[in-house]
């Protein structure tokens, strides 16, 4: 899959909240072999001494800062440029949040972020509500990837959203990356196998008992799925055969 | 980008070697997937898939069902001109072939839409030769003055125009839009299309993008059967319609799988279509596109029409004439020859005794 | 001297550059950003910025998030 650019083999992207240390994080991604991580951008804190978050990142990994805190497209735009201008590549996910209940996108001020960041030249990862008319203005305002959620941040609920990513899958030529809500193994494999080309995985591998063995589990998990979508399940008969035969008249 | 580009990449495909290559598997599994890739449609369309007719039917039926219901929607095409610049080798209109010329006159339209009105149909596809000369925007104009006084719904099938003038008939009251490509395959078209405007394969070809951007509400397209192998014109049908419906969601988009028939002129189809091959054809378009219309004209017998409503047909002409004025004038002469000359009323009843109901309207705008 | 270091006033000696914050708060140049009056600085720009009365200070980095 090449996403701006760059070749990308694993599948599994990797949010990286949460974690109980900081330390765990670049194990987590080496035994997962993720590529491509995600990171956020914050005031410092002037009260405590906090870690350098970079310094946890394997300098092979896609670091991907995200725009969570913008509340609308504006602040969304000078987050992207900011991480940029730090020296954070030009991948970004949009993250525009106004909802603090259940942290659901603003799809509509994700577009506007989207047009503007794409024509800055940034690689556009839009976090998004599955929702096809939007996800189609995505595409047009440069998106490089839609990022649909699979329940809310955080909620480890799985692939509420089947029926709607389902049919991104189906409409959308770029890739899908199944972003949030995935809190199982199974429920990766299952977003795999219906087509998406990723996902973007963070509080169920971070809260996990043993987090570095659930990005394993992941990881294969997610390679299990993608290898199915490829060669393509057999078939399995929904109903029985009718007993009023439809195409009985045809004699020639 | 446009179909033209989406249908390029197809160019050095070797059909024949697919489908030799298709087996019984292949057709089970392409026939149980719930989304239908192009090669999966494919597949259904091969040789191979015509022993798995049966369980096709059932899935498309099924299909058909769930997402249109029992219905038929019923129109009825109105000719009121047969001028044509054309020299389309298989039609009974060409430039060439001597026949009385005609054009309604306003009072004449009215004349007409009169006598079908009282049928009790409300949607009508109006056709025009192809002249750009004797059959101007402008009279297509005048016609749907006159035919929205009668008719909800106004569907035009008329020479290609530009994305402009399409918006300019929807303006004034058209909201369908029919065209056939005839053929797909592009040497057979340069070679079946030896002369006149006609000739620009790709601007026809791009004529149903130009309807969907001017704000029509369906667009109907098809390949006349029987000018080239069926297969591979069912196959790029097909991957028009959903390259369409895909680009412009907001349009209704229906297919056509038209057969020739012997026209005045008497032009030898060089493909023989059968029954079988059409019925597979509606078929396998149903499981790829389950939305996608269909609409049967009454070039078909009325037998197999009676069959065809549970075939995922949504869409059937009746009482049809394909002459110039031929409704106040039964003695006209038609662009090609009716197979199922059943009235509306008869078309009701056969549709009513399969369970199904007839619509005459299925919207209006308001 | 009154300045908004991150939203909040704070007190500062008069002619401070921002190299001169960065380490008074001493913080570690290489994990941060800075955005003055909402423009972004480059590090080796942060010398020449004497900061004045009621400028707006944003120091930023990146941190943990998914």
């Amino acid at each position: 899959m090449e996403i701006g650019g760059r070749q990308i083999t694993n599948r599994l992207f990797l949010g990286t909240g949460k974690f109980s240390s900081n330390r765990l994080i670049p194990e987590a991604v080496r035994a997962a072999g993720v590529q491509v991580v995600t990171v956020a951008l914050r005031r410092v804190d002037m009260e405590f001494e906090q870690e350098n978050i970079a310094a946890y990142i394997p300098e092979d990994c896609i670091m991907m800062p995200n725009t969570s805190g913008a509340r609308n497209a504006q602040e969304a735009v000078r987050i992207a440029r900011l991480a940029r201008a730090a020296g954070c590549g030009n991948w970004v996910k949009i993250e525009v949040i106004s909802d603090n209940r259940y942290l659901l996108p603003d799809n509509y001020e994700t577009i506007k972020a989207t047009e503007i960041l794409a024509g800055e030249g940034f690689v556009v990862l839009p976090y998004m509500s599955p929702d096809l008319m939007v996800a189609k203005k995505l595409v047009e305002a440069g998106a490089a990837a839609v990022m649909p959620l699979g329940a809310p941040i955080g909620s480890n609920r799985g692939l509420k959203t089947r029926e709607l990513v389902r049919i991104l899958i189906d409409e959308i030529p770029l890739p899908i990356i199944v972003d949030a809500g995935l809190g199982r193994p199974s429920e990766a494999a299952e977003a795999m196998e219906m087509g998406a080309a990723a996902v973007l995985v963070n509080t169920a591998i971070a809260t996990a008992g043993d987090p570095v063995a659930m990005a394993r589990a992941f990881s294969l998990a997610v390679a299990a799925g993608r290898l199915a979508y490829l060669a393509g399940p057999g078939e399995s008969v929904e109903y029985a055969r009718a007993s009023s035969p439809l195409t009985g008249f045809l004699r020639d | 980008m446009s179909f033209y580009e989406e249908r390029k990449k197809y160019e050095n495909f070797d059909f024949d070697g697919f489908f030799e290559q298709v087996t019984d598997a292949d057709v089970r599994r392409a026939i149980n997937r719930d989304r239908l890739t192009p090669l999966d449609y494919l597949t259904l369309l091969s040789p191979r898939a015509e022993v798995h007719l049966e369980e096709i039917a059932q899935k498309a039926h099924r299909l058909t069902v769930q997402h249109f219901g029992r219905v038929i929607l019923l129109f009825t095409p109105i000719y009121v001109a047969n001028y044509c610049t054309n020299q389309c080798l298989y039609c009974g209109f060409k430039a060439t072939n001597r026949l009385e010329r005609k054009k309604l006159t306003p009072a004449e339209v009215e004349e007409e839409a009169r006598i079908i009105a009282a049928t009790g149909l409300k949607h009508i596809l109006l056709l025009t030769g192809e002249s750009r000369s004797k059959s101007p925007v402008s009279y297509i104009r005048e016609c749907v003055e006159i035919l929205k006084k009668y008719f909800t719904s106004i569907g035009i099938e008329v020479y290609p125009l530009e994305e402009e003038e399409y918006r300019e008939l929807v303006e004034a009251g058209v909201d369908g839009f029919c065209m056939y490509q005839e053929v797909y395959d592009e040497e057979v078209y340069a070679r079946l299309h030896p002369a006149g405007p006609k000739r620009n394969y790709r601007y026809r070809l791009e004529a149903p993008e130009r309807a969907c951007r001017a704000g029509m509400r369906t667009v109907n397209i098809g390949a006349l059967l029987g000018l080239h192998e069926w297969r591979t014109e069912a196959f790029f049908t097909g991957l028009h319609a959903d390259y369409l419906q895909r680009a412009y969601p907001e349009v209704e988009i229906s297919i056509s799988p038209p057969r020739m028939r012997p026209e005045l002129g008497g032009f030898e189809p060089p493909v023989k279509v059968t029954d079988r091959n059409l019925v597979q054809y509606i078929l396998a378009f149903r499981l790829f596109m389950p939305r996608g219309g269909v609409t049967i004209s009454s070039r078909e017998r009325a037998e197999l029409r009676d069959h065809l409503v549970r075939l995922g047909v949504t869409k059937m002409s009746a009482g049809s004439n394909t002459a110039v004025g031929g409704r106040s004038h039964p003695e006209a002469v038609g662009q090609f020859e009716i197979s199922d000359g059943r009235s509306v009323a008869e078309m009701a009843a056969m549709i009513y005794s399969q369970g199904y109901q007839p619509v005459y309207k299925d919207w209006q705008m308001v | 001297m009154n300045i908004y270091l991150n939203g909040k006033a704070t007190d500062i000696p008069d002619g401070l550059t921002i190299s001169g914050l960065v380490a008074q708060r001493r913080l570690n140049p290489e994990t941060i950003i800075v955005e003055h009056n909402y423009n972004l600085v480059k590090k080796e720009h942060w010398d020449g910025i004497v900061l004045k009365e009621n400028d707006r200070v944003e120091i930023l980095r990146f941190v943990e998030g998914g």
